[in-house]
């Protein structure tokens, strides 16, 4: 590998990593994004000269701890947080022992998911500081320009900073539902991108062992990460799961999500992503029964009702009992659901296959025009034109 | 950090609330302000007479105007202020939440930009 490669792979495997630590002291996001950005650019320039340092995490932490340290002397920023010997210290740059430093990453994640925090930027702030995703991906994932992604971004780390929201670990009582909010947020990650969220969930698996749901939401996108290559025929089209090869399914992956199951069982609290979780595992073994993926799903939709998760519970409804009873469910789900039901894909789609299934063609035609209309993924728009093509007549 | 705990709700007509409805506001605030203060991080602690006692002062139109009321009529009302020093948000966000209005009303929270401290700005 050389320098510049080296450098490249640096700043995407520590960018969360040094962040975290560079910003727990003060609050401060965008400094702390100055000085690792200096950091970058110097590597960039020294490291194709004097060679990859042998430590490049703790190399490009020193370098934009000095900056950070700079920028406060020279702005004579009066610090609100005592100075942490331990932590701030200047250190000589072979000397720095990166695995030895706290990983404040959850500490991160728990800010960009704070309640004080407008929800909707949870997941885009845990993509642009634990992943250093810029605006422009964000932005492009969410369907909003660019320049506005950035000024969401810039105006929401201000708040964090203006505000005081800690980077700290709540107590027992007020970790759970915090690490709910994280959980949400690093879910919301795997629709943007699956190995990043993949390893995110690794991440907060080793940092939170003992909360079950950290361990369900671990192995959820594993079963689903172990399944996407299948969801793509050989000649590019989309394959439903039924019709999927489990030959062409990751058994690694499926093998380690086994693992967090049961992990999560053994600590005995049920929750939302350890029951979707249970689904997905069920469909990875080749015995779901209409029943008992029924029961999951019933079981889901009261954890944690969503309009996605109705969705599923009306497909399933209507795999064990018939798709005029999926269809009543479904229906009775949208006419509560406004105008968010209208544009929901999955709503469309499953409505587009029960009204055939139920012989109404004229109706399923029309379906299909909007769930195709609503469909961004290529190769599922073309499976759903098929479907479409040759409904029943 | 300073933090204003600024409290907002209904203002109760005259004679709405029953004399002991008042007198148990009173013992839930006498019991805050004390928490607060044993605490060590009450700065000062005000509830408000109600909106009909303001007077509103501006010279925004060039010419000074004293007005009977408040500058814009909203249906929940300032209705008191508690000024607290603490680490940070979540500390801010435990006080509010244990605030006797939260029942009745809201707590808005608002971190201090600067303040005015012996004599200076603070920065």
């Amino acid at each position: 590998m050389d320098a510049l490669t080296a450098a490249a792979a640096a700043a995407r495997d520590w960018h969360g990593r040094l962040l975290a630590l560079l910003a727990s002291g003060s609050g401060d996001i965008p400094a702390a994004e100055d000085a690792l950005a200096d950091a970058y650019e110097a590597a960039v320039r020294t490291w194709p000269e004097r060679g990859v340092p042998g430590n490049p995490g703790g190399w490009l932490l020193t370098v934009a701890r000095n900056r950070l340290r700079d920028r406060w002397r020279a702005a004579e920023v009066r610090r609100t947080v005592a100075l942490d010997v331990e932590r701030d210290a200047p250190a000589h740059l072979d000397d720095v022992d990166v695995d030895a430093v706290p990983d404040r990453r959850l500490e991160l994640m728990l800010v960009c998911a704070h309640p004080a925090i407008d929800r909707a930027m949870h997941t885009p702030l845990i993509l642009n500081t634990v992943l250093g995703f810029t605006a422009e991906q964000i932005g492009r994932a969410f369907s909003v320009p660019a320049t506005t992604m950035a000024t969401r971004l810039v105006r929401v780390k201000k708040r964090i900073r203006t505000t005081g929201i800690p980077f700290r670990i709540p107590d027992r009582d007020g970790l759970p539902p915090r690490m709910a909010a994280v959980l949400e947020a690093v879910y919301g990650a795997y629709v943007i991108d699956r190995t990043e969220a993949l390893h995110l969930a690794g991440v907060l698996a080793a940092l939170v062992p003992d909360d079950p749901e950290v361990h369900g939401l671990a192995a959820l996108v594993q079963l689903s990460a172990a399944r996407a290559g299948a969801r793509t025929g050989v000649d590019g089209r989309f394959v439903p799961l039924g019709e999927q090869d489990p030959a062409r399914w990751d058994r690694g992956l499926i093998a380690r999500a086994h693992e967090h199951l049961r992990v999560a069982h053994g600590l005995g609290r049920l929750g939302r992503f350890q029951v979707e979780a249970a689904i997905q595992a069920l469909h990875c073994s080749g015995a779901a029964d209409a029943r008992t993926l029924l029961d999951l799903h019933l079981i889901l939709h009261a954890l944690a009702p969503s309009l996605g998760g109705g969705v599923a519970l009306a497909a399933v409804t209507a795999e064990a009992e018939g798709p005029a009873a999926g269809l009543a469910l479904l229906d009775d789900l949208l006419a509560g659901a406004g105008e968010a039901g209208e544009r929901f894909q999955p709503a469309r789609a499953t409505r587009a296959h029960l009204l055939d299934r139920l012989g109404r063609p004229a109706e399923a035609t029309a379906e299909y025009d909007l769930a195709i209309a609503l469909t961004r993924d290529d190769a599922e728009r073309e499976h759903l034109r098929e479907r479409r093509a040759v409904r029943r007549r | 950090m300073r933090y204003a705990l600024m409290t907002h709700h209904f203002e109760p007509a005259e004679g709405e609330l029953s004399d002991e409805t008042l007198a148990a506001g009173r013992q839930a605030f006498d019991v805050y302000a004390k928490a607060l203060h044993r605490a060590g991080v009450l700065l000062s602690a005000d509830i408000l007479f109600p909106t009909g006692s303001t007077t509103t002062v501006s010279r925004r139109d060039g010419t000074p105007r004293v007005q009977d009321g408040p500058f814009a009529e909203t249906k929940e009302a300032l209705a008191g202020v508690f000024l607290i020093d603490v680490p940070d948000l979540d500390a801010a966000i435990g006080w509010a939440d244990k605030c006797p209005v939260v029942e009745w009303g809201s707590v808005e929270i608002r971190p201090v930009a600067t303040s005015f401290l012996d004599g200076a700005w603070t920065h």
